[in-house]
């Protein structure tokens, strides 16, 4: 019930609840809850009250004519296959209308979500009516709705501000999430013929994907094996070599420090997907990295650069830290700068080596400092979707497979739902994508100083 | 004497390995404007430097638009990129300032959702994406623009990390004092908070800005066969298909290049800005 009562020891904490305003209002204030508006009526707020009585009227409408039909659909997902009728005048066959489940699919969430809504309103229309009902009985006059609309640009501010954000995070950020999650539960996929008419399947689909024996459960598996692999190279790799870049152009004797950090910082300045594009073009095996190494005699055959799996998996690794030290050169030199001098002071006087030095002073604290931003590096490279899909496109793919060698779980999701058409798979693994990222983040991010202290600063 | 012979070796070392790691970096971009000027056909390349010269690639680009339209692509993406900048930079700033100098009772929980948001893959949903942006009628012919800008921009609300720590670092006495003075939040807003935030709302429209030229699967699911409303990342895809590579491979390079030199402008800006940014509001 915390949705319409409030805890007295909340920071956030008023009487005004739908709670107390259907068990302590007057009849005034209960009989908002049938006609929405009717508290502020009575009230003399006419503005207020015809607007809330606008919004049930539109919703009863709205659930008549269309909503209630689209909310039943649900269960069944619809039935009625596209039929075919000899038109006997005409002589052609004549298609009646089917049932197209994703619409009826989407439409029933729809509902759900506008319903969902209605009842936010309800909600503050009832808390409204008992505030102005209480305030009535102490004799205070209620605030007009002039002034209600000044309250939106003064204590109220965050609800202009959000309205908009918010309804734009609902439309195309919530709704098509609730909207994918559920299709993880049907058997929405080309296999089967079940494109256009589906049906629930529970869970099904999970059970197929985590399966070891089935064809897409291995595949699963060892898409997920490399996964994790592949971001834990791509983030600590970049994360060392980086640093000893960072390390060598910041060194005392290093002279032109600001023309090396220029030549590393360049290829930032180029879009990624140009970048990577280029260099997938000059590693195909007639492209000019093949072409010229065998010209100068060096090689015979073409370097099995995205044709061979280890190599595949080498070259992207490589690549990546070329598109990725230059970022890792600039967050690193910064916090390089500020490790306190006097460290190095002492250590040099206590005779150690540059080694030790690196690994007892300067790997610790830049792990320190850098820690949160590792885990978000780590994460990014889990969905690091532009790197794979753009230089190796997944391959080499062994036959009859669907996903390839260097597919992250990312890219065979996008494989499955864009050209495989395999929606409830794509969906399972989206969901399972989230579930690695939110072990690996949830738990250090809740740790970081960021979230724990954010008022720090103020 | 022995010392300092260790330290000219261990230097002249640093300088041959950094030689080496910055001709590693520079060579393939290097080697890219080179060959954008290159007279040669086709996707085969023998040598480390072409060995004809031309500018034609970069005119072709802008002349021949009967395949693949690029001065096209460049207006479709700038428009696109110019909506949607305007779009999220309202709602990234607002969504930061609500979270950091607002205290209400739904702070907490939206935070949170935004963070689990977060986690799950960006275009997992754009398959349901597509259906949504169908039924508005948004995808087909010229509304694809609108479409577009709409998907980059809808969900910027919840990239307002950056931006809240930003507002954060500001000293909640200035609001404080405008508040005894008889400011409404609203002016405190516009008159006192945006004025100090230039860094933030500079990077943060760059950011915006710059997503749209650099994104890629978005706008392929978007546009799908619609070529007129390509954007200049589909469109360079496009180029190295099977059927164009031959004749459109040196343009591509030309293309790269055009496409590099206005971001790499933007972000050498936003560098700055970025670092001011990071730096905090009010410094001392």
């Amino acid at each position: 019930m915390a949705l319409f009562k409030s805890n007295p020891n909340d920071e956030f904490y008023t009487p005004y609840t739908v709670w107390n305003a259907l068990t302590k209002g007057n009849w005034k204030t209960r009989l908002s809850a049938l006609i929405m508006g009717f508290g502020q009526l009575a009230g003399h707020r006419f503005i207020k009250g015809l607007m809330y009585l606008g919004v049930e009227i539109l919703y009863i409408y709205y659930m008549i004519t269309t909503g209630i039909g689209q909310i039943a659909g649900l269960p069944g997902l619809g039935e009625a296959e596209q039929g075919k009728v000899w038109n006997e005048a005409l002589g052609v066959y004549e298609y009646t209308a089917g049932d197209n489940s994703v619409k009826i699919l989407l439409f029933g969430i729809v509902a759900l979500f506008v319903t969902a809504g209605f009842i936010v309103v309800w909600r503050a229309n009832m808390k409204g009516a008992y505030k102005a009902q209480v305030m009535q009985e102490k004799g205070k006059p209620l605030p007009t709705f002039r002034q209600d609309v000044a309250k939106l640009f003064d204590t109220d501010i965050q609800k202009t501000l959000l309205t908009l954000p918010v309804l734009g995070i609902l439309i195309f950020t919530i709704l098509p999430l609730v909207f994918m999650i559920s299709m993880a539960f049907t058997n929405y996929s080309k296999i089967g013929q079940h494109l256009v008419l589906f049906d629930w399947v529970g869970l099904k689909n999970f059970g197929e994907v985590l399966n070891f024996g089935s064809d897409i459960g291995s595949q699963f598996w060892s898409v997920l094996g490399w996964t994790l692999v592949w971001a834990f190279f791509a983030t600590f790799l970049n994360y060392i070599f980086g640093m000893i870049l960072a390390l060598v152009i910041n060194r005392k004797g290093t002279k032109g420090k600001a023309f090396w950090r220029f030549c590393f910082v360049l290829s930032i300045a180029v879009p990624q997907f140009v970048s990577l594009m280029v260099l997938r073009s000059v590693l195909q095996p007639q492209g000019a990295v093949n072409v010229i190494l065998q010209n100068l005699g060096w090689i015979d055959q073409s370097l099995p650069f995205f044709t061979n799996a280890t190599w595949a998996r080498v070259t992207v690794i490589i690549i990546n830290l070329w598109v990725g030290i230059p970022y890792t050169l600039l967050d690193l030199t910064g916090i390089l700068q500020n490790i306190p001098g006097e460290l190095y002071e002492s250590a040099r006087i206590d005779g150690a080596s540059t080694v030790t030095t690196f690994f007892k002073i300067t790997l610790p604290y830049m792990l320190f400092v850098t820690a949160p931003n590792l885990i978000v590096t780590f994460t990014n490279n889990i969905n690091n979707f532009n790197v794979i899909y753009l230089l190796s496109e997944g391959n080499p793919t062994p036959v009859g497979h669907t996903a390839g060698k260097t597919d992250l779980l990312v890219t065979w999701l996008y494989k499955l739902t864009i050209d495989r058409q395999e929606y409830n798979i794509g969906a399972v693994i989206g969901i399972l994508t989230f579930v690695v990222l939110a072990i690996v983040s949830l738990v250090t991010y809740r740790s970081t100083g960021s979230y724990k202290n954010e008022e720090g600063f103020m | 004497m022995n010392a300092t012979v260790k330290k000219r070796v261990s230097n002249a070392l640093v300088y041959v390995c950094l030689s080496v790691l910055a001709i590693v970096w520079v060579f393939p971009i290097v080697w890219v404007v080179l060959y954008s000027f290159s007279a040669q056909k086709g996707s085969y390349i023998s040598t480390i430097l072409p060995k004809a010269w031309t500018i034609s690639n970069y005119t072709k680009l802008f002349t021949d638009t009967s395949i693949l339209n690029f001065p096209r692509m460049f207006t479709n993406t700038l428009i696109i990129a110019i909506c949607s900048c305007l779009l999220s930079v309202f709602f990234t700033i607002s969504v930061a300032y609500c979270m950091s100098r607002l205290r209400f009772k739904l702070r907490k929980p939206f935070m949170n959702i935004a963070m689990i948001l977060g986690l799950f893959p960006g275009f997992m949903a754009m398959v349901a994406v597509y259906f949504i942006l169908q039924s508005f009628g948004l995808t087909e012919g010229s509304m694809i623009k609108v479409a577009l800008s709409l998907v980059y921009s809808a969900g910027a609300g919840v990239k307002f990390y950056v931006a809240k720590g930003f507002f954060d670092t500001m000293p909640k006495a200035l609001d404080e004092a405008a508040e005894i003075d008889g400011c409404t939040k609203w002016q405190i807003f516009t008159k006192i908070t945006m004025p100090l935030s230039k860094p933030i709302i500079i990077s943060t429209t760059l950011q915006a800005f710059m997503a749209p030229w650099i994104d890629f699967i978005f706008a392929k699911v978007i546009c799908r066969a619609n070529a007129s409303e390509y954007t200049v990342a589909i469109g360079m895809w496009q180029m190295l298909d099977k059927t164009y590579i031959n004749d459109w491979y040196m343009r591509f390079l030309a293309a790269a290049v055009l496409i590099s030199i206005p971001i790499a402008i933007i972000f050498i800006y936003m560098q700055k800005f970025y670092a001011d940014g990071m730096g905090g509001a009010v410094k001392g």
